[in-house]
């Protein structure tokens, strides 16, 4: 990642950032001395074994932890001062979206991430609903207006739930695992849909991911967390690389570029696992 | 779902407003209906035995069934997305097992002569007591935990419920059926200044519940994303929580423990109006007030003069209907898939 330019508009910024989680106990998820830049119209995967920090980065990064040590700014905001409303303005957060419960309709459930720009009990203007008509069509689901959000398929959830995030207009999308759960084509699509709205709206787009050749795939720059430690940032083949991968996930793979697509792949061994302990 | 999928100024002002209509016509005609037909020119001229049972009577019962239905309904409304939970209740909060034992030790052991003014007055206590409680026990890494919560209520309801049963059984005999007809819930006719200052705890606890409309909507998207939205979930479950404690603890001590209002006023509601709170919570107003007035109007009439449990009306007629609206529910969402 580059570090000119004008860095505290930057969508992303983190600098020295400490963080334990209070009830502590086996330290898993904290993040030591954490420095990281996603410049504007940047697209970041994060990756790394389970309990590295990933997660933590990621609620760091939305504001919903607040460094111990260091300093995490978001388009030009500092987390740690300024309000939730305000961050809301400026960055989404997508997770694994549980089925809510109740009734609630697609368009209702898009309209929601107007919900920063409310005030009190009024309701959402024509220019929200236009703003979220407008999110529906970009991810694809604007003819699911009507439905219940809880009947619908795992990968319609997903985008719905990109489109409540892209109703907030953030200029940082982040999301946590965000194709887990969903099979091939729906990964494909979410994907695809990601790198097209990275593209055309130019939204800075943060993803943690397990699967590293989506991550190589999709991502230009990728950042790879081991035991809360940036163990390095950069391009897919520099970064996953055979050394890197065996020595963080400790585990043997395959490493290669597929001749025929010319992408990286990342491919796991028989018994790979136990050689490494 | 028809027309518009979503709330619309429009459909929020027509929802408002046939719910006022019913609750305001069930009011009209619990006033006229009774054991003694009222001449309305007697009560408009201020004279004569209607008057009296107009304005001393009926009139403080149906502004307390009112009261009780709509705050009941407006809880229920609200610690269902809250606990994200749609079964929750008022009662699963655990304030009403807490209020009813204490209730029940003063109606067992009180002196008579203490006793009209005590046995709200130890519900209450009661009821405080049980939230207070209730609300630590839940508490997971300092915020209030939905799931632990509702296991919480329960188990602490049930063991309120044993504890009643012992009470009941240790009491002397003259007081077991006091304690068995307050145990039914009822609506009964209280002094105005009673009404007065019941009042204001509903008004309290139900313009609580309401400011965390907009909160609710999102709580279903999980504490996470509701945090990156700009809304404070822990915070929006605590309000929730401490405003349906005053809500619950103040009807218990007056009508005793009252089922289904706030759990069928809300999902009849839902189905009709959709799930939005911003409509949700005041349509519940009027939905529960008018459910409860109902339901009393019904226990004192229909077997006259011998006046029924109100809380056997709300069961009966509640649950069954409740059942319907979840068998409807299930065939529908089954019929919305791809």
């Amino acid at each position: 990642m580059s570090h000119a330019s004008d860095g505290s508009r930057a969508p992303l910024t983190l600098a020295g950032v400490n963080y334990a989680y209070p009830s502590g106990g086996d330290g898993g998820g904290r993040v030591y001395e954490l420095s990281l830049q996603v410049e504007r119209g940047g697209m970041l995967a994060v990756v790394g074994p389970n309990g590295s920090g990933k997660t933590t980065l990621l609620r760091l990064a939305a504001g919903l932890l607040l460094p111990d040590s260091g300093q995490v700014s978001c388009c030009g905001s500092r987390t740690s001062v300024a309000s939730r409303a305000e961050l809301a303005r400026k960055v989404a957060l997508v997770g694994q979206q549980p089925a809510l419960g109740f009734p609630y309709s697609v368009i209702e459930v898009v309209l929601m991430g107007r919900a920063p720009y409310l005030e009190g009990l009024s309701l959402e203007s024509e220019e929200d609903l236009a703003v979220a008509h407008d999110a529906m069509r970009a991810t694809g689901t604007d003819h699911l207006g009507g439905r219940v959000f809880d009947s619908l398929s795992s990968g319609e959830r997903q985008r719905v739930s990109v489109a409540r995030a892209l109703a907030q207009q953030p200029e940082l999308l982040l999301l946590d695992e965000p194709g887990a759960f969903l099979d091939i084509r729906e990964q494909t699509r979410l994907y695809d849909l990601l790198e097209e709205l990275n593209t055309s709206r130019g939204t800075a787009v943060v993803s943690v991911l397990h699967d590293l050749n989506l991550a190589a795939l999709y991502f230009p720059t990728v950042a790879l967390l081991n035991k809360g430690r940036l163990h390095a940032v950069g391009a897919p083949a520099e970064v996953l690389s055979y050394a890197t991968v065996r020595e963080v996930f400790r585990t043997d793979v395959y490493v290669a570029i597929n001749d025929l697509t010319g992408q990286l792949n990342v491919l796991p061994i028989k018994g790979g696992a136990g050689n490494n302990e | 779902m028809n027309g518009a999928a979503r709330l619309t100024a429009s459909r929020r002002r027509w929802g408002l407003a046939l719910c006022a209509a019913v609750a305001l016509a069930c009011a009209v005609l619990a006033l006229l209906v009774g054991s003694v037909e009222l001449d309305l020119g007697a009560v408009m001229a201020g004279v004569g035995p209607d008057d009296t049972i107009f304005w001393k009577l009926r009139l403080p019962r149906v502004a307390l069934a009112a009261m009780v239905g709509a705050g009941l309904a407006v809880s229920g409304a609200a610690l269902q997305p809250a606990l994200r939970n749609p079964l929750a209740s008022p009662d699963i909060i655990g304030v009403s097992g807490g209020a009813a034992l204490a209730a029940v030790l003063a109606l067992a052991w009180m002196p008579a002569w203490a006793s009209t003014a005590g046995v709200p007055l130890f519900a209450f206590v009661g009821a405080g007591a049980a939230a207070a409680f209730v609300y630590r026990a839940s508490l997971v890494n300092g915020r209030l935990d939905p799931y632990t919560q509702i296991l919480v209520g329960v188990v602490f309801n049930t063991f309120c419920a044993s504890l009643i049963l012992l009470v009941n059984a240790l009491a002397d005999a003259s007081r077991t059926r006091s304690i068995v007809f307050w145990m039914m819930g009822g609506v009964s006719v209280q002094p105005w200044p009673s009404l007065a200052l019941a009042g204001s705890l509903f008004a309290v606890g139900i313009v609580m519940l309401m400011g965390q409309a907009r909160s609710l909507n999102l709580s279903g998207l999980g504490d996470d994303t509701a945090a990156s939205l700009g809304f404070d979930a822990g915070r929006c479950r605590a309000t929730v929580f401490a405003a349906s404690a005053l809500v619950v603890g103040a009807s218990v001590a007056l009508t005793g423990v009252i089922t289904f209002v706030g759990l069928v006023v809300p999902h009849l509601l839902r189905r009709l109006l959709g799930s939005d709170n911003r409509l949700l919570l005041p349509a519940s107003v009027f939905g529960g007030a008018a459910f409860l007035v109902a339901s009393d109007t019904i226990a004192r009439w229909v077997l006259a003069p011998v006046e029924l449990p109100v809380g056997a009306i709300t069961a009966m007629t509640g649950g069954p209907f409740f059942l319907y609206l979840l068998r409807r529910h299930g065939r529908a969402r089954a019929e919305d898939g791809p």
